[in-house]
């Protein structure tokens, strides 16, 4: 059963916005989804109209069966969200805050609980430190705990890693395989693409309220992971050789490099055929290399194709 | 009913009392006792008595109703645009809690902060003058009924107000004069017969006749007709927060 079922989602602002159009996404238990896409293109909103913040023009969501607007109760007890924006109490102390977000959603009170959650994030130290005394990742950290401590099976966490230094990244996607050990279903949107490539088992791109695709990680970057042979020439050509037309070549570099794109997958790339092909030419290669697509560039493809479309 | 969820609000809300407890009494207690030294010595002394009570005493239930009055709208108020300001009502509406739960928690501590500064205003204002209650269980009654309502009414502010200065705006322009213009330091039938019709369409004038009935047995209006007001006035706070929480005015886009 998926864990998250969107359908059809809709979203428009009173200024006449329309940040959903329609978007449908079905999250399973127990995995990490990565939500990506540029800013403005309808993430938080998203993540918003599940957890019950935004109310959506049209569509349906359910979050472990129970639709978030009929059986609101039951579907927002299963969800925690970490937001994007750092919004905490200043004068609060660390663990009074993380405590009422447990209370809040209507569990008793668990010291230990709460203690090993804030040893899990290195909080327990600042237990009672307030709040703005504490450092910008330490803060995210807290928000974290607060999203953690009702024990919610699906977890939002929108932008976790945005403006955090090298080292919390790390630690962050160490709580994130954690948290998935335990089995709770994660989704978090990132414009950072290594994040996603890191720890995802599953992409979603969103673009201008669209949801473009959603793929398993491996499977997406293998299936749109263009390879490229680039082969280094001697001497500059002026135009790609009669001789080799019939391999899909380009020119590029002032005629210095003759580049093939490929899939790596295929039980044929044609790798051999053309540097036979190369060789009869006549042509003298100085170097050869090949080059892979990062998740990036598959991105920036797909985006890019959906404007020409537009 | 999410009865924990209420009980961590209100806790929550109550931290924030106790961090700041020392402002919360002093400031009260200072401004009450100005208030004697103003209206009870210097004016009160010329005034010899209102419908048999001493003047110093007779501003005792006013003086009351005005602090209880803007510290549960303040403290309501506030309450509720904080979070809405520094970001953290996203978890208030992330959680699995209704309106109802929502308002009790926040209304709840916020009339108790209110209700707390009464006492201690009774308490200062015992010190200067003879303060007598005919009927404690009724003057008690009308502080509590008194603190919730206006805790409901600064609700709505916190959740109206856009910025800072729409926080202080109603209670500025609209709550401090009726209060002053609500009979808490003479009685309505001082005022020409003409002021007594106006008079009348002021609410505070309802709660401070009823409350000082309470004190001592003199009212501008019938008790009952008090009661009413005060009940009408809780019951559209609640209408208009219900309406609220349905369409998420100002808080859910």
């Amino acid at each position: 059963m998926a864990m998250v079922e969107i359908r059809g989602l809709r979203k428009t602002y009173d200024s006449g916005f329309e940040a959903l159009k329609g978007a449908d996404l079905q999250i399973e238990e127990g995995e990490i989804l990565a939500l990506l896409g540029p800013n403005g293109a309808g993430k938080t909103t998203l993540i918003s109209a599940v957890c019950g913040i935004t109310m959506p023009s049209g569509g349906s969501i359910r979050v472990g069966g129970h639709d978030v607007v009929r059986d609101w109760r039951a579907a927002r007890d299963l969800v925690g969200l970490v937001p994007q924006e750092i919004s905490l109490e200043p004068f609060e102390k660390v663990a009074n805050t993380v405590r009422f977000s447990r209370g809040l959603f209507g569990k008793g009170r668990d010291d230990a609980m709460i203690e090993r959650i804030l040893r899990r994030l290195s909080l327990w130290d600042k237990r009672d430190s307030p709040i703005r005394a504490l450092s910008g990742g330490m803060k995210r950290r807290v928000l974290i705990a607060k999203a953690l401590s009702h024990e919610p099976r699906v977890l939002f966490l929108d932008e976790p890693t945005a403006g955090v230094d090298v080292e919390l990244r790390r630690d962050m996607w160490d709580i994130v395989r954690d948290l998935k050990r335990d089995g709770v279903t994660i989704i978090l949107t990132t414009h950072y693409i290594e994040e996603a490539e890191a720890i995802a088992d599953r992409i979603g791109v969103i673009d201008k309220g669209r949801i473009l695709l959603v793929e398993g990680k491996d499977n997406l970057m293998r299936r749109m992971g263009r390879k490229e042979l680039r082969i280094e020439l001697a001497a500059p050509l002026e135009a790609i050789p009669e001789a080799l037309h019939g391999h899909d070549l380009t020119l590029e570099e002032g005629g210095n490099v003759l580049v093939y794109g490929y899939d790596s997958t295929a039980e044929r790339t044609g790798i051999g055929r053309l540097m036979a092909a190369v060789a009869g030419a006549g042509l003298v290669v100085r170097d050869v290399a090949t080059r892979q697509d990062s998740l990036e560039d598959i991105f920036v493809g797909l985006v890019a194709r959906q404007e020409d479309a537009a | 009913m999410n009865l924990t969820a209420i009980a961590s609000i209100y806790r929550f809300e109550m931290a924030r009392f106790f961090r700041t407890l020392v402002q919360g009494f002093v400031s009260p207690v200072i401004s009450t006792s100005l208030y004697f030294v103003v209206f009870g010595a210097a004016i009160g002394s010329r005034i010899d008595q209102v419908e048999g009570v001493s003047y110093g005493a007779f501003i005792v239930p006013g003086l009351i109703m005005l602090s209880v009055i803007t510290q549960a709208i303040s403290n309501a108020s506030f309450g509720i645009y904080f979070p809405k300001f520094i970001g953290t009502i996203y978890e208030l509406l992330s959680a699995p809690v209704n309106f109802l739960e929502i308002v009790i928690g926040y209304v709840g501590a916020a009339a108790t902060k209110a209700l707390f500064i009464g006492l201690v205003i009774l308490g200062t204002a015992s010190l200067f003058v003879d303060v007598t209650i005919l009927h404690p269980g009724a003057m008690l009654a009308f502080l509590v009924l008194t603190c919730i309502s206006f805790a409901l009414m600064g609700f709505i502010i916190g959740i109206w107000a856009s910025n800072f200065e729409q926080l202080q705006l109603v209670p500025l322009l609209v709550v401090t004069p009726l209060i002053f213009l609500g009979g808490a330091f003479y009685s309505i039938s001082m005022l020409p017969p003409a002021w007594q019709t106006v008079a009348l369409f002021n609410p505070v004038v309802y709660l401070i006749s009823g409350f000082r009935w309470s004190f001592y047995g003199l009212a501008d209006v019938p008790v009952g007709v008090s009661l009413l007001a005060i009940a009408a006035f809780t019951a559209l706070c609640l209408a208009f927060i219900w309406w609220i929480f349905r369409t998420g005015w100002r808080i859910r886009s």
